[in-house]
């Protein structure tokens, strides 16, 4: 095998930031995303990197169109990221970060199941890291959860790969299906980290948690990994389609009402994680066309909300909605790569997100999905709505807040810089991402048709987030708790116990008792048999080792003769 | 016990005559063609050597030297094996089945290399805890015993003659029980005694099994007997069951499998720590050697086994030592004994893949026998370097020992993730051939109780890393620091064989593939 994955080129280059000095390891992080698509740049396409292992033929390498746009869009965040990132002198960030962004990358151009799996469970356990780097105990607690959640999807993926296996004989990573049991454990796996309804929260949970730059680096990186594995595995699977469209509007109500700005962003990840699901559910050539050139213009905004959010949260120290306001004239700059930002989730017109959401509406509208269409545009306006308007109007605007400060880093700056570049430089000229797209592409966003609607449906959005902020009955920005389904098996499942405890009388409590109860004779009946003075642990007398392996001997002696 | 002392001795004298035999009759000699005598004879003579010299550093050259020379010998052993197929070598000129015939196929050319292979590696270990374990007068004597055991364990492995092996068997548990008993700890002589007891018990059941069968077949010579089981099983099979009950048992008490493992922790917790660490990677792997000779090759060969119980017998059994083995890890406070339950469960999976009686299953047992050897071998030792530096192995008093012993614990941490069986590490490996085995045993059951048993193991290890990062650097913890080179040697090439199996498995998984191929193509059907 000659050629290497360049995801582990990354990964392995980054154990030597620990060892590098201050401006050299500035210089050697930029640097190695670059080095890399230069490398990617002069690889063949088709299966490389192969060699066996047991009786198995692992595909360490496999570039095709598909792998090609997401490895080009994760190189990019990274580099983007690297560049936000340069302030932070910490170096276990920058490892891991980079590690997590070399195991995305990885798993992208993975070929086999059993490489996407050790990449799969890399990208977990890096990324924890940047959730934890943040230091406090809510960002300890959120990390462990984020890490088991995480880890678990994991295992999923595995038991799903050794079901694979047996099924196939093979673990060649193409499209797998949900006819399969295989395919339906994998599917969980997968559903896991895209943060499907009820596996979600994860996402919500850990995001906002993270530090300032890791949030950017995770923003681009799990999920947009999941769509990947989904659009390779499962492109055209019907089931995916009311899923996608459940994500893309239920976040919407959180969104509305939610306080923190970065968990504002974390909901509307979520939605617009729903329209590339929508996408690969509906399956067509330029369906899966659309979701992989959402993905790739969704990392860039999300990546620059997140950026813009972070500047803010960096200077002034909160991010909290209620907190907030009139910092257009402290942060200009960041005011205004924040509202690029905001322009692409909502696809206007001339800006990104407007060129790839459009190629799913299209879709949906054409392989008769009606209603999904419909609900996708009201997600759409929902978007504009918290994304567009909400963010920019809450953080730079609204009532002045009278906090002022500096504008954000340089290197900040630039990073957003070079990200609502691209938000723009896509809108204007889609052609050369359409070029990168796994399949040929003739389509023209820039029809009177799509622009009017699209207009129609941004200018009615905002009329009513005016009327309704004009007549005071748009939902306050509190400091609250927003309660999600992780509710449900957070709190409710503890609270109807109690309660029924309270309520069910005696016979509940009686059960409910003995199972405790009967957990912990368990436990001490184990520890009181397990433990370093208890019947397994201690020492035995000589005597007694010997009477069992005399009773072992007539054990087997009686079997054989009895047999 | 003298019968095993005389013994050997004995074959120290046929050995010198086959050499001088070849001699005489004018042949050249050829290196190459004695590679199996060799591997056995140069420890023991290396052992005379240094029990006559009575300097503690010199006896460690020689070991070392003769350390190092054994796996040269066993790769050469390996590299004729691939070639040529089986190497039959008759002792002292007489030819099998009568003479004791050596004979290598590539199932014992494999465990030699790892025998030999541990020995190499753990020697440079040796020189520090040695000085520090054993005073001087005693030191040549201590790698003497050493150098026996070694003997022992390669004799075991080599020879092709059953009561041979009884007779290394002797020289190495005798050489094993001098050496737990020479441990610091007053503790280490009752363990030694015990295991003494046990490992004869062992050892006389295993000789009553080889009586039943010499009864039955008239011969001691393994593939002869092989050759002959079958046909007087038909004629009688009371005998040959009773032979394979006596001889199971036996082997298990030297494996130590679960409920027969009670004499293996204290053994490896009081023994010196160059002991603890020389056994736990060798001692019981030999043993699990002895088991899949006789249960495939040569009872396998005649009698169906599924038709006995036998299978199901041992799957109970290696569940049962995966488990509870595990959860008394968990509740232990001396990391040492931690490890050596771990070990019990660990010998767990490696049975498990023998009773699975699969190509994938025996695959991952046979993987796991040199996997396990080095990542239980990086962990004795780290553990060992911080009884080192610190005197104790006591959970309970090592907080915040990962910051003042980094290396170490970074390596404790490595073959901590590999017995979890983390991909990217060894143990991943074994246990992922055992997954498949169990699959395509139709016993998926099994296959969920390997993934649970792993997750238990991420307790007992995670207590303790927990215990070593994330806690207060405690009083005795202050004193660590990394140890000497010779001894951070040894625990990082162990680490990093532990890493390198892990990653790639070229040529140790299609060794294990060919070797499990050999034992399940002689199964009868």
């Amino acid at each position: 095998m000659n050629e290497i994955n360049p995801g582990l080129l990354i990964i392995l280059g980054a154990l030597l930031v620990p060892v590098l000095p201050g401006l050299l390891r500035s210089a050697y992080m930029l640097a190695l995303p670059v080095a890399v698509f230069l490398y990617l740049l002069g690889l063949p396409m088709g299966e490389l990197g192969q060699f066996e292992m047991f009786d198995m033929t692992l595909t360490t390498l496999r570039i095709d169109k598909l792998s090609l746009i997401f490895g080009y869009i994760f190189l990019l965040a990274t580099f983007i990221g690297v560049i936000y990132a340069l302030h932070v002198g910490d170096w276990l960030q920058h490892t891991t970060g980079l590690m997590y962004a070399g195991a995305a990358i990885g798993a992208v151009f993975a070929g086999d199941l059993i490489t996407l799996f050790v990449c799969w469970e890399l990208t977990a356990i890096a990324s924890v890291f940047l959730i934890w780097a943040a230091g406090t105990k809510s960002a300890h607690d959120a990390g462990m959860r984020y890490l088991i959640i995480q880890v678990a999807s994991g295992v999923i993926l595995l038991a799903g790969i050794v079901f694979f296996y047996r099924e196939t004989g093979g673990i060649a990573f193409n499209a797998i299906g949900i006819d399969t049991l295989a395919g339906k454990i994998i599917l969980v796996a997968f559903g896991i980290k895209c943060a499907f309804p009820f596996m979600h929260n994860w996402l919500q949970d850990a995001y906002p948690e993270a530090t300032v730059t890791g949030t950017v680096m995770l923003s681009a990186f799990t999920t947009k990994l999941a769509v990947y594995a989904l659009a390779r595995g499962y492109a055209g699977t019907d089931l995916l389609i009311p899923i996608g469209t459940v994500m893309t509007a239920f976040p919407i109500f959180y969104a509305v009402i939610e306080n923190d700005l970065r968990r504002v962003l974390a909901y509307s990840l979520n939605n617009q994680l729903g329209f590339m699901v929508v996408g690969i559910g509906i399956g067509t050539e330029m369906a899966v066309n659309g979701a992989a050139a959402h993905a790739f213009c969704h990392i860039l905004y999300k990546a620059l909300l997140f950026m813009s959010m972070g500047a803010v949260l960096y200077r002034v120290g909160t991010v909290k909605g209620s907190e907030l306001g009139g910092l257009y004239r402290s942060m200009p700059w960041t005011a205004g790569f924040c509202m690029v930002g905001a322009a692409s989730i909502s696809a206007f017109p001339l800006f990104s997100g407007f060129v790839s959401k459009s190629l799913i509406m299209t879709e949906a509208l054409k392989g008769g999905y009606f209603y999904v269409w419909l609900t996708l545009l009201f997600a759409s306006a929902g978007v504009f709505h918290h994304s567009g308007i909400k963010i920019p109007y809450f953080a730079f605007f609204a009532h002045d807040s009278g906090k002022r400060c500096k504008e954000a880093p340089m290197n900040m700056l630039i990073a957003m810089g070079i990200a609502a570049f691209f938000c723009i430089g896509i809108g204007v000229y889609p052609a050369p991402l359409y070029a990168i797209l796994p399949y040929s592409v003739d389509y023209v966003p820039y029809t009177v048709e799509h622009v009017v609607t699209q207009l129609q449906l941004l200018m009615f959005s905002a009329l009513a987030f005016a009327v309704l902020m004009r007549t005071g009955i748009y939902p306050p920005e509190l400091r609250s708790t927003n309660l999600d389904t992780d509710w449900f098996y957070r709190k409710l499942g503890y609270n109807v116990g109690s309660t029924l405890l309270l309520l069910g009388g005696d016979a509940v409590k009686f059960v409910a008792a003995q199972g405790g109860n009967a957990f912990r004779v368990f436990e001490r009946r184990l520890h009181f048999h397990h433990n370093p003075d208890g019947l397994f642990g201690r020492t035995w007398p000589t005597g007694l080792m010997a009477f069992w392996a005399t009773v072992m001997l007539g054990g087997y002696l009686l079997v054989f003769y009895f047999r | 016990m003298s019968v095993g002392l005389l013994t050997s001795v004995a074959l120290a004298a046929g050995a010198a005559q086959a050499a001088g035999g070849h001699a005489v009759a004018a042949k050249p000699f050829i290196l190459t063609e004695h590679l199996p005598i060799l591997i056995v004879v140069i420890p023991l003579l290396a052992a005379a050597l240094t029990a006559m010299l009575r300097n503690g550093r010199v006896a460690w050259a020689i070991s070392l030297a003769v350390s190092w020379i054994l796996p040269i010998l066993a790769v050469m052993l390996i590299l004729q094996v691939e070639e040529k197929g089986i190497i039959s070598y008759a002792l002292g000129g007489w030819a099998p089945p009568v003479g004791i015939e050596y004979r290598v196929d590539i199932v014992n050319a494999f465990v030699l290399l790892i025998v030999s292979v541990v020995g190499a590696i753990a020697m440079p270990y040796a020189l520090r805890t040695v000085e520090l374990d054993i005073d001087e007068p005693q030191r040549a004597w201590f790698y003497a015993i050493y150098l026996l055991a070694l003997t022992g364990l390669l004799g075991m492995t080599i020879t092709g003659d059953a009561f041979n092996i009884f007779v290394f068997m002797e020289v190495s548990s005798l050489a094993m029980y001098v050496m737990i008993a020479m441990g610091r700890d007053r503790r280490a002589l009752i363990a030694a005694y015990q295991y003494l007891i046990m490992g004869t018990i062992g050892a006389t059941f295993y000789v009553i099994g080889v009586g039943f069968l010499y009864v039955v077949t008239g011969s001691l010579n393994m593939a002869d007997i092989a050759l002959r089981i079958g046909p007087a099983f038909a004629e009688s099979s009371p005998p040959v069951m009773a032979a394979l009950a006596f001889i199971v048992v036996g082997i298990s008490l030297k494996l130590a499998l679960f409920p027969l493992h009670v004499w293996l922790p204290n053994a490896y917790a009081f023994a010196p720590k160059f002991a603890t660490v020389f056994l736990a990677a060798t001692a019981t792997k030999v043993a699990v050697y002895i088991l899949l000779r006789f249960y495939f090759s040569i009872f396998g060969s005649a009698i169906s086994l599924t038709d006995l119980p036998i299978t199901e017998m041992l799957l109970i059994l290696s569940i049962a030592a995966m488990f509870i083995a595990s959860v008394m890890a968990i509740y232990e406070d001396n990391i040492e004994r931690m490890l050596a339950f771990s070990s019990v469960a660990q010998i767990g999976y490696i049975t498990l893949g023998i009773a699975l009686a699969n190509k994938s299953g025996v695959a991952g047992s046979v993987v796991h026998l040199m996997n396990h050897a080095a990542m239980k071998a990086a962990l004795f030792a780290a553990i060992g370097a911080i009884l080192y530096r610190v005197g104790t192995a006591r959970m309970s008093e090592l907080g915040g020992i990962g910051r003042t012993m980094p290396l170490t614990m970074a390596a404790f941490v490595i073959g901590g993730l590999s017995i979890i069986g983390v991909p990217g590490t060894a143990g991943f490996i074994s246990k992922w051939y055992l997954g498949v085995g169990a699959i395509e045993h139709g016993w998926w059951v099994v296959a969920f109780l390997i993934v649970a048993s792993s997750l238990i193991s991420i307790i007992y290890i995670g207590r303790f890393v927990e215990v070593a990062y994330f806690q207060p650097v405690s009083e005795a913890s202050e004193k660590g620091s990394d140890p000497p080179f010779s001894m951070m040697l040894s625990i990082v090439v162990f680490t990093a064989l532990t890493i390198y199996l892990g990653l790639d498995t070229a040529w140790s998984g299609q060794l294990a593939e060919k070797v499990a191929a050999v034992l399940v193509g002689g199964l009868a059907q």
